[in-house]
Order: structure tokens, then C-alpha cells, then sequence
């Protein structure tokens, strides 16, 4: 069934020599009855970060969802890492390559603070996930607290648990859903750091975020969305020009 | 000697019974629980199955000679394949919707298995030998120990201890357990659920089968032998809660002894006492003794 799909990625986009991991066209998704995504564009590159700007209700959350196949009803097309996705069950979507930290951050409470941490399969065999000691090289408290059970943590831990998480599958193209919300400024920066080093290991981040001041400075790009659409795309360098029309689209 | 005037053999020998029985609410309720933890399905068909692993045993005796050991081992994997059957063409479903759809379809297939077997060989039960190594009795002091009754309690407490032990300290058990909590993000992990829920729902049903192949040499084989169980044992999943799975081998065993020594002391309540001390929990703890409250 994937035999058309799996063709090179890298073959087909002569004009850039960018290799397109993550690429939406018109992706339409319904939760039930309700019509949320109603035809969404977004590419993204190898290595870049890119970051979903937008109002609570935009649709940004269901657009990480229906990459994920999380939603009801998805229609349209996601390409991950050349390879059509829009009807593969969520798990092989994992597969492809595609790690999810889902905004409620989904620790699970029966399970310590390493069994959540050791919980993800390596997705693939050629692609090692992180190992456990360089997670907790960079994330001290986890290696502290690996016995507690992975709810007993802070709230701050337990992102920084989520976000390890799905490091450890190997998957490289990440989706950030709220990192930053509600969490002590000390804790942002810790997690500003992690982007920047993942971006520098060749990583591929999507973000969803709120907090513009931490999105800001560490998006390559960014899409600004509106009842389920793409209104509004630009690049980092443009980000100055732009913010009169994201004052107005977003308020901030 | 004596206790509170009754002799102390007969305590004894109520507390094996007690025990004997016990093993089997244990066995059946801890099947129930893992299936309800993943599925979200009442499985109602527990009881059916149940009887079917107690007539497999028989009919592999009677037809094919396949001896009581032999079957212990394989009557599981058939009954459990069956299982997986049944969650593959009809469960998966119903996941979706109420658990009153699964209860319903589960019940539906309960009467169903039921009617097969009494069609075949009616509502009397057919005996079953107890296997030659088993037969006999031990004298322990003051009571003679059945030996085949000991060993149903040592063959299930096993069971279910290597069952706690692989549900809560292994890999494959923190699946299990991260699936109950949220299934959803364990296969965004890249876990493949759908297969890991036809496998649970075969496991808990093989346990079933086991307490039936167990339970094939103690009372008579006959297609009523499950509904008999499956209502005591609802009332014990009841009183244990759905959240804990030594919460429901505890409960499976001390229901069994508490039942044991009513027949003692109080015989006409022995029947009821389980469904009021349901009674009893339901009013003070909802949820179950090792339920969690939601």
C-alpha cells in the first residue's frame, strides 16, 4: 500500500535541498460532528523549529492530534519523512518517526517516574532513542526521583518527564504541545535550553505555544491559526515586521 | 479442641473449602479486572468460558483421551484463542460506546454458549476423574487433607501471583498498566494497541478456562456451572473495586474463607453473605475496598 509513498523523500523537491519531514496539505479533521481543521498547508524541514501561534480554540491542538491520527475524521494529506500517513493507525504513525508530548503531558500514574521514562519502544531498529543517562544528564531531577510514582512529581518535572519520554523512542520529528504552560520561569529556561540543543542534534520540533516569549526567540518559523486554516505564515527574520498583524490576530 | 464449641477439624476443613473457592473468585475476578482496565468491557462471558474450559477438559478426556495435565495446559490457549475471536469480530466494536453494549453483547454470548452446551448434553452435570497423582487425601493432624483440593489452591494462588508479579514488575505490565490509564497516548508511543487488547482479552479468558479445567474434577461438568459462579463473582469484583489487581486476588480469597466459616457457624447465611457484605461495602466505600474513587 506504500509502495507509491515510500519513494526518496529528498527526490522530490528539486527546487530545495532542505529534506521535508513533516509536510500537511489541505488536512481536514472533525471531532465527531465538528468540523475543526478545515484545510490546513504546513511544511516543515529537517531540523527546524517551527512554532503554531494562535488563539485557544484556533484548532493548533488538533492539527498535533490529527498528525498523531487522534482525532476523528482526518481527510487530505500528512506526509512524514515521505511517507503518507493520513490513514495509517496511530501506531505506525509513531513509526515514521514522530514522538507527541500531548498538552495534559499524560504521565502515567501507575507507572514510577522511570518505568514512564522506559515505557516508549525504540521506534525503529536503526534509530536509537537517547540513552537513559544522557536524559538524566540533562534532567537531573528525573534521575533523583526515578522510584516516585511519575505523578508524585512537579509540575515542572513532569513536563521535563513527558518531553524525555519521547526522546527515548528515537523519534526525531517531535510535537511540543504547551511546553511551557504554567510552569516556574527557571523551569521555561531549562526547557528553552533543551529546544536549542535537540535543534543542534538535528531535530525536527513542532511547537504549540502561548507563551510567545518563549516561542519567539527559539522558532525558525512560524503559522499563525484561525478557525482550523493557516492565515498567516513567516520566518523568524520577518518576526519584527509582523507584530503589529500578530497583535491583531493573536493580542499579544 | 475447639473453638467457640466447634470442633477445630471442621474449622480446618472449612477454611480448605473456603480457600478452594476463594482460588476460583480470585482467578475469575482478576481476569474480570484486567479485561475491565483495558477493554472497558464487563465481561459477562467470564462464566461461559469458564464452563467452557471445564467441558473442553471433558470432552478431551471423553473423546480425544487427552489427560487432565495436558489439558490444564492447552484447554487456556483454546479457550483463550476463542477469546480473542470474540474481541476481534465483536468487541473491538462496541469500545466506543457505553460499557452497557458490551455487557449486553457479552451476556448475549453467554446464553448462546450455554444453549450450545446444554443442547449437547443437557443440564446434568458429567463427572470428571480427579487425575490418579491427585487422588486420595493427606493426613494433616487434625484433618484429611483432599490432596486435589490443595493443589487447586496452590495451582491458582501461582497463577495469580505470577500474574500480579508480571502485571506489576515487568515491561509488558507497565504496557498494560499505562493502556488502562490512557490508551490512546501508549499507542502514540508506537505501541500497537488494538493487538495488545485482543491479547488481554485472551488472557484474562484463558484464566477463566484454567479455573474451569481446575474446577472440572471438584464439582460436576454442566453447562449451569458458570452462571452458578459468575454472580458470586461479580459481587466480589464489587466489593475488591476494578482498580487493583492484588486488591482482587485479596478479596477472591478472604471472600472465599469468610464464606467458608459462615457455613460454620451461621450455615443458612452461607449462601447470601457475600452479596451482603456488597451490600455493606456499596454503601460505605463505592468504589470498592481497592477501587480508586473517581
Amino acid at each position: 500500500m506504500n509502495t507509491v509513498a515510500r519513494q526518496n523523500p529528498i527526490v522530490d523537491n528539486g527546487h530545495n535541498t532542505a529534506k521535508k519531514v513533516l509536510e500537511i496539505r489541505n488536512l481536514q479533521a472533525w471531532y465527531g460532528e465538528s468540523y475543526i481543521l478545515q484545510g490546513m498547508n504546513i511544511t516543515v524541514n529537517q531540523g527546524e523549529v517551527v512554532t503554531l501561534l494562535g488563539r485557544n480554540g484556533s484548532g493548533r491542538t488538533t492539527t498535533l492530534r490529527a498528525i498523531m491520527g487522534l482525532t476523528g475524521a482526518r481527510k487530505g494529506s500528512i506526509r512524514i519523512n515521505g511517507v503518507e500517513s493520513i490513514n495509517l493507525p496511530t501506531y505506525k504513525i509513531a513509526h515514521l518517526g514522530v514522538g507527541y508530548c500531548p498538552e495534559e503531558r499524560a504521565i502515567f500514574s501507575s507507572l514510577s517516574t522511570e518505568e514512564n521514562l522506559l515505557l516508549p519502544p525504540s521506534l525503529s531498529k536503526t534509530e536509537k532513542g537517547m540513552p537513559v543517562k544522557e536524559i538524566y544528564d540533562m534532567f537531573p531531577n528525573l534521575a533523583e526521583r526515578k522510584a516516585s510514582p511519575g505523578t508524585r512529581l512537579s509540575g515542572g518535572e513532569q513536563q521535563m518527564l513527558a518531553v524525555a519520554r519521547i526522546l527515548r523512542t528515537g523519534a526525531k520529528l517531535l510535537l511540543l504541545d504547551e511546553i511551557s504552560e504554567g510552569l516556574a520561569p527557571v523551569i521555561v529556561q531549562a526547557l528553552a535550553r533543551m529546544i536549542v540543543t535537540l535543534k543542534a542534534r538535528g531535530y525536527t520540533i513542532v511547537m504549540v505555544e502561548q507563551n510567545f516569549r518563549f516561542a519567539a526567540p527559539l522558532a525558525d518559523r512560524f503559522y499563525v491559526v484561525e478557525h482550523g486554516q493557516i492565515v498567516e505564515t513567516f520566518a523568524a527574520s520577518e518576526l519584527e515586521s509582523k507584530m503589529p498583524v500578530l497583535g491583531e490576530l493573536l493580542g499579544v | 479442641m475447639e473453638i467457640f464449641g466447634i470442633p477445630w477439624s471442621l474449622m480446618l476443613s472449612q477454611l480448605l473449602l473456603g480457600l478452594v473457592n476463594g482460588s476460583f473468585y480470585a482467578m475469575m475476578s482478576l481476569g474480570l479486572a484486567v479485561i475491565f482496565g483495558l477493554l472497558n468491557i464487563i465481561n459477562f462471558a467470564h462464566g461461559a468460558l469458564f464452563m467452557m474450559g471445564a467441558f473442553f477438559a471433558w470432552m478431551g478426556l471423553n473423546y480425544f483421551g487427552i489427560n487432565y495435565w495436558v489439558a490444564l495446559l492447552i484447554v487456556p490457549v483454546v479457550v483463550g484463542a476463542f477469546g480473542i475471536l470474540i474481541e476481534r469480530s465483536m468487541l473491538r466494536w462496541l469500545y466506543k460506546l457505553d460499557h452497557l453494549y458490551g455487557l449486553l453483547l457479552t451476556f448475549g454470548i453467554t446464553l448462546l454458549l450455554e444453549g450450545v452446551f446444554r443442547s449437547f448434553y443437557g443440564v446434568s452435570g458429567q463427572p470428571y476423574q480427579v487425575p490418579a497423582l491427585l487422588s486420595g487425601a493427606t493426613d494433616v493432624g487434625p484433618l484429611m487433607m483432599p490432596n486435589y483440593r490443595a493443589w487447586v489452591v496452590v495451582a491458582s494462588l501461582t497463577v495469580c501471583f505470577a500474574t500480579w508479579f508480571v502485571i506489576e514488575r515487568t515491561k509488558i505490565g507497565a504496557y498494560l498498566r499505562a493502556g488502562t490509564e490512557n490508551p490512546k497516548m501508549v499507542e502514540a508511543f508506537g505501541i500497537n494497541v488494538p493487538v495488545m487488547v485482543s491479547l488481554t482479552y485472551g488472557f484474562g479468558v484463558a484464566l477463566a478456562a484454567f479455573a474451569g479445567v481446575l474446577a472440572a474434577p471438584i464439582t460436576q461438568v454442566s453447562s449451569l456451572m458458570g452462571s452458578n459462579l459468575i454472580i458470586v463473582v461479580f459481587a466480589v469484583v464489587v466489593i475488591g473495586g476494578m482498580g487493583s489487581i492484588m486488591g482482587s486476588i485479596l478479596t477472591g480469597l478472604g471472600l472465599g474463607v469468610i464464606e467458608g466459616f459462615t457455613r460454620v457457624f451461621y450455615p443458612e447465611l452461607s449462601a447470601t453473605v457475600v452479596f451482603i457484605l456488597m451490600g455493606l461495602v456499596l454503601l460505605i466505600r463505592p468504589a470498592g475496598l481497592f477501587g480508586k474513587e473517581k
